[in-house]
């Protein structure tokens, strides 16, 4: 490739031809300030906050959106350059609800973060802003359009990531937002509250909807007993949000944590993801057997149920009946825990901590009540879990490491994988193959469903079938694999998809991080798997006494009962 | 009751069958969205896009709704808001303005007794500001639907809607 | 008054292949894509040394040839009539007077860059226009003028035509092609430009209508008899739009080279009833405002260079001394405001800060550091905004703070010359 030689503040760089200036400067630690640039995303060269000085140009370049050129003189940060990103970042603010210190994101909003370095000082233009009222009439995340300052990145995470489009740029002009036709609320429009909007939103524009205090309020209620479950990918990105590398494991201290700000029990969700191993692979091998419908499709992504209920109610029976782990967790805590303990469990709180805001959603859904309540009472992301650890005043990094109560406590690396896009695939294979051969699996990881690529397949012999499977994950691949089931071109077994690029680790309710991050967080997730004593879901000693003392078998009458669903067509909406 | 829910039905069926009928001819991609809504706003007696032809142009198209009410609301021709059968479209850039495009304005809110942005109460006429319309040699104009306007007074913007009134009775 | 580009307005029924070709029409297609091959055509229109009459004067020719070097085997050709720039209606003449020769241009164009489709992006406000071109395209289909084997050649192109919406952005050549692939017309950023990426990201050559109308006479005539007209750095001729306070009002071809003077007061009889002129406005709404005594200068790239005044789309306001400077900028600004895509924050939200500025200024209740602040919004949106349309937006400020500072200054003091500001410190002007 080409090489090109450019001069920044004065230093020689050499890059290939079409790098950006950016990334040019990126190279020789010239740090240019960006806003609507996101490392993930394509570049947009909206905001303007990256302008710089070329030499013998009378315009402003963006630096994130102009390839350099042969023999280019730039300069960054000059008195012009910088009274330039001042006025562009008064006039962000004098469109922007400027309440930071009552604002979610307060200190870690990267428009305040902006500001301070460019030491905004006061605003000279008048106020525009509409403090209009905050959007949250649905059960997972608030919007609030007095904060947006347009930079697009939701738009594109909605629209190109996940291919649903609930949201898109309003009108044009000052009057341009981001919004849903016609105004109406989330709840009115087919959004799956993946929450990757969230994550992408450099400002307090959307958010999830915080559940917080119904957790401190149901610790303080004497008469309740409240239990905790934590789903297996919360445990490798909550460090982030307390100065930890990514990809910290910081299981222990979570458990330690829950413990003393009161629940009564701190459960592990990989507990019924173990058991989801069982009823979904038994489902799977009943379906290879008796003629029925394949390929079969996993069920524990919310995000991604609400997608196929909206866009493809036709292919709704290739969903595995299965509830997801969450779901099974509550139907068990206030049938067979309560039962066992002999708690009454119109007493019990169960909450759960996930990195998922579509999983506020799920909890509500009226089928979610077979233990003959709500099953889950409250659920909490894993930023809703750092918040309430700073809100505790423990410093979770002195915490002393604790293991989960039993019973729902004792869990595999099996379950632990679910965590990351391929994992419960990989989970099941390990299951099934074991229960169809009687043999054991010697090689049990499977490599090639791991790792962050949106699309995976591949084959596994087990017996005398060749089990053909595929992982996806993100919803915009969901919809390509769903098309390819429409038109007969996808003659596999099985298929895992996850609603969230890169799994659950990457999920709506995560500390905020790019791909690279991701990807930390999903070594994590294997280094959980082959640290563990047990690895295959069947071998879980709790759920076989499960099933002994109160399931009997999979796919049994009970477990039909409590621990699989069915799903709605919401095309209409 | 039941006789009305089938009309309903009917005219609902209809205006699907309407709609379709229009995305085949000018083409079902997504390049021509904007034809296509251009097309369904002119058939319209009140010179907008409702919002079920807005989803089953979505629909068949299989562009998100949001993104098609996104393009309408982008444009200032379309509208997603109902509008009068003749539009009034006063033109407010600078050629017109410096021959009083603004006492154009307050004509037309005399003489249909409306404000600017505004319908009428039989739903004949409503008025808007548009950007230049190209008949500058004609200051101050005005846009009709799809007629123009020029060289407007006082007596010829009454005129107008005189003569626009008769041909509705 | 010349009549070069325009000569068969008018003169021919429009729709008349019979008399377009009586008059030489197809003459120039004929002689390229039977004569030459598609490099020598983008030669001669390189030699001719036109350039683009759409506002930026880019040189046709280069654009072309950057196009016609490009591997791709999906090239677009893309007509802009998206004539939006305010007091702009020459290409309206051009399309209803003589649209074969414009398509004539297009068919051209593509076999000299080898492409295989064509568009022609039309502004939603010509809705007659648009009924003339879709007869047009049809009968030239009809007669193996467009369609595959063009006169028998191995040469195939087509033409779709396209509305636009009512949106002033979409002349802005990127916004044109979000546009046409059905996206609201916003901007993007270039590089790439066009010629590279354009339409679903192929090469695609965006030419303005007059650019077309004038490639087939340049074909026929050879560029040597283009280059008869006008002057050594700007050859040709231009159609210009006079509108405002004058006394004749229309489209009017000149060589480029005349003067201002020339053609307000030898060509348009001067200002209605004698008022004392005040400024034009050369170039619509984005132009610069031209103060009387510089009304010598010659419609000229290189002479308008000088006074960093450019040409655009020939658009001409007369405008005479009972306009109020600070209200007609006002309204300018609402134009732009109204016509913002959104995209990019300084014009997104520099026009609407504008306007408040304005209306305290007309209000009384403007100060000193209203003009500073309205000088560095202007100056953000001219040097940081993503595209043209922002770039050009304050363009009226700075000239008119520039020749008219003193009206500026009488403002601030509660004074308004025309009587139109109401000073009392109302946020409304009468």
């Amino acid at each position: 490739m080409k090489k090109i030689n450019v001069n920044i503040n004065g230093i020689d760089v050499v890059v290939p031809e079409g790098t950006t200036i950016l990334n040019a400067a990126k190279k020789v630690h010239i740090d240019i300030p960006t806003l609507c640039y996101h490392p993930d995303q394509k570049i947009k060269g909206s905001c303007r906050v990256c302008i710089v000085e070329v030499e013998g140009q009378s315009t402003f370049s963006a630096a994130c959106c102009t390839p350099v050129r042969n023999g280019m003189r730039i300069k960054t940060n000059t008195k012009k350059v910088r009274e330039a990103r001042k006025t562009i970042l008064e006039l962000i603010l004098a469109d922007h609800n400027c309440d930071c210190l009552t604002c979610i994101r307060n200190g870690n909003c990267e428009l305040q973060i902006l500001c301070e370095e460019h030491n905004i000082d006061t605003i000279s233009f008048d106020k525009v802003v509409k403090l209009l009222p905050i959007n949250d009439k649905n059960p997972a995340i608030v919007r609030d359009e007095s904060k947006c300052i347009k930079c697009g990145r939701c738009v594109e995470v909605c629209n190109e990531v996940q291919g649903i489009g609930a949201i898109y740029n309003i009108n044009r002009s000052c009057e341009m937002k981001i919004g849903t036709a016609y105004d109406k609320e989330l709840k009115n429009v087919k959004c799956t509250y993946c929450g990757q909007c969230i994550n992408v939103c450099p400002v307090g524009a959307i958010y999830e909807k915080s559940n917080i205090d119904e957790v401190w309020q149901a610790l303080e209620d004497d008469n309740k007993h409240v239990v905790v479950q934590m789903a297996p990918a919360v445990r490798v990105s909550l460090g982030e949000k307390f100065g930890m590398q990514p990809g910290s494991i910081v299981t222990g201290k979570i458990v330690s944590f829950l413990r003393k700000i009161g629940f009564d029990k701190v459960f592990d969700t990989n507990f019924t993801a173990d058991l989801t191993i069982i009823e979904e692979g038994n489902e799977l091998l009943h379906r290879i057997n008796n003629n029925g419908k394949l390929p079969m499709i996993t069920s524990c992504s919310p995000g991604w149920i609400r997608f196929i209920e909206y866009f493809y109610p036709e292919l709704l029976d290739h969903l595995s009946t299965c509830k997801s782990p969450q779901q099974m967790f509550g139907a068990l805590a206030k049938t067979y825990y309560a039962e066992k303990f002999n708690i009454n469990p119109e007493n019990i709180v169960v909450v759960s901590i996930m990195p998922c805001t579509a999983k506020k959603a799920e909890a509500l859904r009226e089928e979610m009540s077979d233990s003959g309540y709500q099953d889950i009472d409250v659920v909490l992301t894993t930023r809703e879990l750092a918040r309430l650890i700073k809100q505790s005043r423990i410093r979770i990094e002195e915490l002393k490491e604790e293991d989960f109560d039993s019973p729902f406590g004792i869990t595999t690396g099996a379950a632990a994988i679910f965590g990351a896009t391929g994992g419960v695939m990989e989970a099941a294979l390990r299951t099934v193959y074991e229960e169809v051969t009687g043999e054991e699996l010697k090689n049990i990881d499977f490599k090639n469903l791991r790792g962050i690529n949106g699309f995976k397949e591949g084959t596994v012999k087990v017996g005398e079938i060749d089990v053909k499977v595929a992982v996806v994950n993100g919803l915009k691949n969901a919809r390509m694999i769903l098309e390819m089931i429409k038109q007969g071109k996808a003659d596999y077994h099985f298929i895992e998809v996850m609603c969230c690029p890169g799994g659950c680790i990457g999920g709506g309710g995560q500390p905020r991080g790019t791909n690279d991050i991701k990807k930390k967080r999903i070594e994590a997730i294997y280094k959980v798997d082959i640290q563990s004593a047990i690895r295959k879901s069947h071998d879980n000693p709790v759920i076989k006494t499960l099933y002994k003392e109160f399931l009997t078998k999979p796919l049994g009458y009970k477990s039909h009962k409590l621990l699989h669903t069915h799903y709605k067509d919401r095309s209409d909406i | 009751m039941a006789a009305k829910n089938v009309k309903e039905g009917e005219v609902a069926m209809n205006m699907d069958k309407r709609i379709i009928k229009i995305i085949e001819k000018i083409g079902k991609t997504s390049d021509k969205l904007i034809e296509i809504l251009l097309e369904v706003q002119k058939q319209s007696d009140e010179n907008y896009i409702t919002e079920k032809e807005l989803k089953i142009i979505s629909k068949e198209l299989r562009i998100p709704l949001s993104k098609v009410y996104g393009v309408a609301s982008f444009y200032s021709m379309l509208s997603t808001k109902k509008r009068g059968k003749y539009v009034v479209q006063i033109c407010n850039s600078a050629p017109c303005y410096v021959k009083n495009s603004k006492e154009v304005a307050k004509f037309f809110e005399a003489a249909l007794g409306i404000k600017m942005g505004e319908i009428t109460e039989d739903g004949l006429f409503s008025l808007e500001f548009t950007s230049c319309i190209g008949a500058c040699d004609l200051a101050p104009a005005v846009k009709i639907n799809e007629e123009i306007y020029g060289n407007l007074d006082r007596d010829k913007i009454y005129k107008i809607i005189d003569s626009l009134r008769k041909e509705e009775k | 008054m010349v009549s070069f580009v325009s000569s068969l307005c008018g003169k021919i029924s429009p729709l008349s292949l019979k008399e377009y070709k009586d008059n030489g029409g197809f003459d120039g297609l004929q002689k390229a894509i039977f004569h030459m091959k598609p490099h020598e055509v983008v030669k001669v229109i390189e030699d001719s040394n036109l350039k683009g009459r759409g506002g930026a004067a880019f040189p046709t020719g280069l654009k072309w040839k950057f196009i016609s070097m490009e591997n791709s085997d999906e090239k677009y050709i893309i007509c802009n009539a998206d004539e939006g720039e305010p007091g702009t209606f020459k290409d309206k003449i051009l399309l209803d007077g003589c649209p074969l020769q414009i398509i004539e241009g297009m068919i051209i164009a593509a076999y000299a860059t080898k492409a295989n489709k064509g568009y022609i992006y039309i502004r939603g406000e010509y809705p007659k226009t648009r009924e003339i071109l879709l007869k047009a395209v049809e009968i030239l289909r009809d007669e193996g003028y467009l369609g595959d084997n063009i006169l028998g050649q191995e040469f195939s192109f087509d033409i779709d035509i396209r509305s636009g919406a009512g949106a002033y952005v979409c002349g802005e050549e990127t916004a044109l092609i979000e546009s046409i692939e059905g996206n609201p017309g916003r901007s993007r950023f270039k590089p790439p430009y066009p010629p590279s990426e354009g339409l679903w990201r192929k090469p695609t050559l965006v030419n303005n209508v007059e650019t077309l109308a004038n490639v087939p006479l340049i074909l026929s005539f050879g560029a040597d008899e283009f280059k008869k007209y006008g002057t050594e750095g700007s050859r040709g001729t231009k159609l210009i739009s006079v509108s405002g306070n004058v006394v004749n009002r229309g489209v009017f071809e000149i060589e480029l080279g005349t003067t201002l003077k020339e053609i307000i007061y030898d060509i348009c009889g001067g200002t209605l009833k004698d008022k004392k002129l005040k400024f034009i406005q050369l170039g619509g709404s984005s132009g610069a405002c031209i103060p009387q005594s510089l009304l010598d200068i010659r419609l000229d790239f290189d002479e308008l260079r000088k006074y960093s005044i450019g040409l655009g789309s020939g658009a001409i306001l007369v405008v005479d001394e009972s306009t109020c400077i600070i209200d007609f900028i006002k309204n300018t600004m609402e134009f732009f405001k109204h016509e913002s895509c959104g995209k990019c924050t300084p014009c997104r939200e520099g026009n609407r800060h504008i306007i408040k500025i304005l209306d305290r200024i007309q209000g009384g209740e403007g100060s000193e550091r209203d003009i500073e602040l309205l000088k560095n919004i202007s100056l953000l949106m001219k040097e940081a905004s993503l595209c043209g349309l922002g770039q050009a937006a304050p363009t009226a400020i700075f000239t008119t703070l520039k020749y008219f500072g003193d009206e500026y200054k009488e403002h601030l003091k509660g004074y308004c010359r025309c009587g139109i500001c109401d000073m009392k410190g109302r946020e409304e002007c009468k």
